[in-house]
């Protein structure tokens, strides 16, 4: 018995009672949301802790320790502490602007995950455009970025809001091409469909030499990129911006930028789980616990660049984009449609 | 959509005094366009506390704690230079041993000094693991300097006449055991940063600070040994016992940012050796001279001066030989020229670079403003 499993169930008992089709569905996506939205919660929370651990033990120190088991309830304390403070808006602020900013960078953090498949069968809806929904989707993150900065009315935030602009549609490009050579190989912009072409370990296509790990690595970078994380957090640089967009915000605002940010981290490790890493496919465990470990695996990666690199400067970031991740990228995609032509490696 | 009309206009950013990368309470009003600098302008005062001045109204060992406030970052060398002044004003000899101990926690404090700015570098480019692992081993040496004297920041240990207290037995074999591993952990920490293609990106060319500006500006210590001067004053015009110790100086051409990292980075390695000889050679013996507390010094005027982490430090002092005070006292520090030569060499540079910069120089405000 799956999850997916009890879901179906769930469903067969709400069609039974005898409601019109409309409201059965009605009501089964509304608990599937708050499931969904119950879940990525526990993630974030999870997920502030394990970056506390994890950049502790990296800097030799021990961490969150006095808030339950090795501080496991730190971050449910400060989510707590959060909720308390006070919501501050400037003076200056351009209100509904400043208002809607945190809105939409958390829909959008949470909106990619209609297509996400978290195991066998365990999908909102498999929509046959599945990767680039997800890739519009995140998108969207920019929007808010540039909301919050123009909308706090704050030198250090307007920069911040430039930055970020400038930086993920620069490397909106990279990434679409890194993820094109799987699609091509696939067929189908489904994710369920991208799951299933990987069914053995040496289908995955990280291990698909020579593009896949080509495209593997250039997802990565791009994707870290994306997330604004080390060494590509130049939005929020603390050193250089104070905080960059998010400068002036307080309170239940920033704490959905910041649930954003982390939902953000989960769902490009998951793309990359799923994309490069055969998803849920896996021996003996159940499938969607072979999405949480491929996943947890790349947030991992994520946390280890953020505390061991320095941050790269605004121009060094553009040149590294449109000069050399493009050029590689462009070669690389060459390459594998070639490769897919000849017939080659069509395992 | 026409262009006609739309324009693009500089705009003021007011970086500091409460900004996490002036280091204190610096303050640069930034005229930008878009990212790039245009003029930078250091706004000072935001940490004067009249030191000078204060010192005017106490007694010579009195002026002692008021100087741990003048640069925070290496109290040692703040002591130093003014017991030094003094001494050479009441020409009192100082014991062997209080001369090796004097030595010995000089350069400790140099590697603490340094390490703070290893790890508030990195900090400044957004990388914050080496920061920690600097203040582990600044955590050493700030235990040997609270068995010796008790404090932490403000040593007050270096007084006229030698030093406060000997050291505790506990201290060579504690001291030998944090120098034996010392060089292992620059290892470390160069490991973290040196060879890294962004670090090098982000300090390679950047910041040039020309050997013919840094002359002209009095730009002095790791920062004009970047440039290409040889200038050590612990070699060049060696006080209390530096002439007898074995040790190499630093020196880098490029005089970026890059090479005033490697000129500290090495400098750590040549204090501990210092350390290492002096605690090999120390003598038994008294650790200071006897002086009443309120002696007077000789009517006069004097300037000492020492190599600090930051450059040349300097304590100007006139005593009229009747009261127990002095007359008029004159700090020098580093960090003031340094200063000075950041807008110089920012313009055209990239904000992101001025915090790196600022970095690289080692700017502390306490020695800017006293």
């Amino acid at each position: 018995m799956e999850l997916a499993g009890v879901f179906k169930y769930l469903y067969e008992q709400l069609a039974a009672t005898g409601l019109p089709q409309v409201w059965v569905d009605i009501i089964a996506l509304a608990v599937l949301a708050v499931v969904i939205f119950g879940f990525l919660a526990l993630v974030v929370l999870f997920l502030v802790w394990v970056e506390r651990k994890v950049s502790a033990h990296i800097q030799q120190r021990l961490g969150p320790m006095r808030t339950g088991w090795h501080g496991w309830l730190q971050t449910i304390v400060d989510a707590i502490k959060m909720l308390q403070k006070e919501d501050i808006t400037p003076v200056t602020a351009d209100r509904p602007v400043f208002y809607w900013a945190p809105i939409i960078a958390f829909v959008a953090a949470f909106l990619v995950y209609i297509v996400m498949p978290f195991g066998d069968g365990l999908i909102v809806s498999d929509l046959n455009i599945g990767i680039l929904f997800i890739l519009a989707i995140t998108t969207f993150t920019v929007i808010s970025l540039l909301m919050a900065g123009w909308g706090s009315n704050n030198k250090y935030a307007l920069l911040g809001g430039m930055r970020s602009a400038a930086q993920v549609v620069s490397y909106e490009v990279p990434m679409v091409i890194s993820v094109l050579p799987v699609i091509l190989f696939v067929g189908s912009l489904s994710m369920v469909d991208i799951v299933q072409s990987q069914a053995q370990i040496y289908q995955w296509y990280v291990f698909r030499l020579p593009f896949g790990p080509i495209a593997f690595l250039m997802y990565l970078i791009s994707a870290t990129a994306e997330i604004n994380r080390t060494p590509f957090d130049l939005p929020e640089a603390e050193q250089e911006l104070v905080a960059g967009f998010f400068v002036e915000y307080s309170g239940m605002k920033f704490a959905m930028f910041y649930l954003a940010e982390f939902i953000n981290m989960f769902t490009v490790s998951a793309i990359g789980a799923t994309l490069f890493l055969g998803g849920w496919q896996g021996p003996l465990l159940p499938s969607w616990m072979w999405f949480l470990i491929k996943t947890f695996g790349l947030v991992l990666v994520f946390m280890w660049f953020r505390w061991t690199y320095p941050r790269v400067r605004v121009d060094q970031l553009m040149e590294f984009s449109w000069k050399f991740l493009m050029p590689v990228g462009f070669a690389n995609l060459i390459l594998a449609g070639w490769m897919k032509y000849s017939g080659w490696f069509n395992w | 959509m026409s262009t006609q009309g739309l324009r693009t206009e500089e705009f003021t950013v007011n970086m500091g005094p409460h900004h996490p990368s002036t280091h204190g309470v610096c303050r640069f009003v930034l005229t930008m366009d878009g990212e790039v600098i245009i003029k930078a302008e250091p706004v000072i005062g935001y940490l004067h506390r009249a030191l000078e001045k204060i010192c005017e109204n106490r007694t010579w060992p009195q002026c002692i704690p008021v100087m741990d406030r003048f640069e925070y970052c290496t109290g040692m060398s703040t002591n130093m230079v003014f017991a030094l002044a003094v001494e050479k004003l009441a020409a009192v000899e100082i014991p062997e041993r209080a001369q090796y101990l004097r030595v010995i926690m000089l350069e400790l404090n140099r590697i603490a000094s340094h390490l703070i700015w290893y790890g508030t570098t990195a900090l400044d480019l957004g990388a914050i693991t080496p920061f920690l692992y600097a203040f582990r081993e600044r955590e050493d040496i700030l235990d040997l300097f609270e068995m010796t004297c008790g404090q932490r920041l403000t040593y007050n240990y270096i007084r006229i006449g030698g030093v406060a207290k000997d050291i505790p037995p506990e201290f060579v074999p504690k001291c030998k055991k944090f120098l034996a591993e010392f060089d292992q952990r620059v290892d470390d920490y160069e490991g973290l940063l040196t060879e890294n293609p962004i670090f090098i990106a982000r300090n390679k060319n950047v910041g040039v600070l020309s050997k013919e500006m840094a002359v002209a500006y009095a730009v002095s210590g790791p920062s004009l040994r970047a440039s290409g001067v040889r200038h050590d004053l612990r070699r060049d015009d060696p006080y209390g016992i530096y002439d007898r110790f074995q040790f190499n100086i630093p020196v880098f051409h490029n005089g970026d940012c890059y090479d005033r990292y490697k000129v500290r980075m090495q400098e750590m390695r040549e204090s501990a050796k210092i350390v290492r000889q002096a605690l090999e050679q120390m003598p038994e013996g008294d650790i200071t001279a006897r002086i009443s507390a309120a002696f007077k010094a000789k009517a006069g005027e004097v300037y000492s001066r020492i190599e600090n982490s930051r450059g040349e430090m300097g304590v100007y002092i006139q005593a009229d030989g009747k009261s127990k005070k002095p007359m008029r006292v004159r700090m020098r520090g580093g960090s003031y020229n340094q200063l000075q030569v950041m807008p110089e060499i920012v313009k055209g540079h990239k904000i992101a670079d001025v915090v790196a910069i600022m970095a690289s120089l080692d700017i502390i405000m306490p020695e800017v403003d006293r």
